[in-house]
């Protein structure tokens, strides 16, 4: 298939629906494949959310951190709880900076009719903010600083802070 | 020996301890004040995948990765 999104191939195809970039998304690029993905392959319903940068705060750019096999696990984990209900996950995030007005994450999902698209889109971006593992830094000054106030300790967070067994 | 990585803002080079538990780990880890704060909002990775017990057991090789409050978005 010329698009390179070969929604109906076993596993492999998967991994190409987590894109991670270096810097901003190509928004406009990225919309056009999944879009292309939707209607060839029979899926009624293509529900996306964009993130974009806010200027506020004196902030320059946010900046990102990944680690990349835990994300995918994750991610994996959400395609599969899709595909029970006949639906698809697509997914895009920046590594690194990304200045005020761009975006740094994106997400779609596919479904045969409407309704699964936009019930799943909001239960998946709630659980990407709290269980994804990427961390976000407000670049000031050319300075990166943790955005710790903004950010959710994930499932099982201190563990190693409990007792001793 | 573990091998265990401190992920994201934690922003620590990563060590090597002598455990065969995530319990000793903890304990190993309690130990440097450094990491007092990470430990109570850290969640553990063991080879990359999530866990949930201080009973998973550890051989040598293995790595413990310390993943701290996220924000993606």
């Amino acid at each position: 298939m010329a698009t390179g999104f070969r929604f109906f191939l076993p596993y492999a195809a998967v991994d190409a629906m987590l894109l991670i970039s270096k810097g901003p998304l190509e928004v406009e690029k990225i919309f056009t494949r999944w879009y292309g993905a939707e209607h060839k392959n029979n899926y009624g319903a293509m529900v996306s959310f964009v993130g974009t940068v806010r200027e506020e705060n004196g902030i320059e750019a946010l900046s990102f951190d990944l680690y990349r096999p835990v994300l995918q696990a994750w991610f994996d984990e959400w395609q599969k709880r899709l595909g029970e209900k006949g639906a698809y996950l697509a997914m895009a995030h920046s590594e690194g900076d990304v200045p005020a007005h761009k975006s740094s994450f994106m997400c779609a999902i596919f479904s045969p009719k409407r309704r699964v698209a936009l019930e799943m889109l909001d239960a998946f971006v709630e659980d990407f903010k709290a269980n994804a593992p990427i961390w976000k830094y407000d670049v000031v000054e050319g300075k990166r600083l943790y955005a710790a106030d903004r950010s959710t300790p994930m499932a099982g967070s201190g563990l190693l802070a409990g007792d001793e067994k | 020996m573990i091998k265990v990585e401190f992920l994201g803002p934690i922003g620590k080079e990563p060590v090597e301890i002598d455990a065969k538990t995530l319990a000793e780990v903890a304990a190993a880890l309690k130990r440097d004040p450094e990491l007092e704060k990470w430990l109570e909002t850290a969640a553990v990775a063991v080879n990359d995948t999530m866990v949930d017990s201080l009973e998973v057991t550890l051989k040598d090789g293995d790595r413990v990765s310390l993943l701290p409050p996220v924000c993606g978005g």
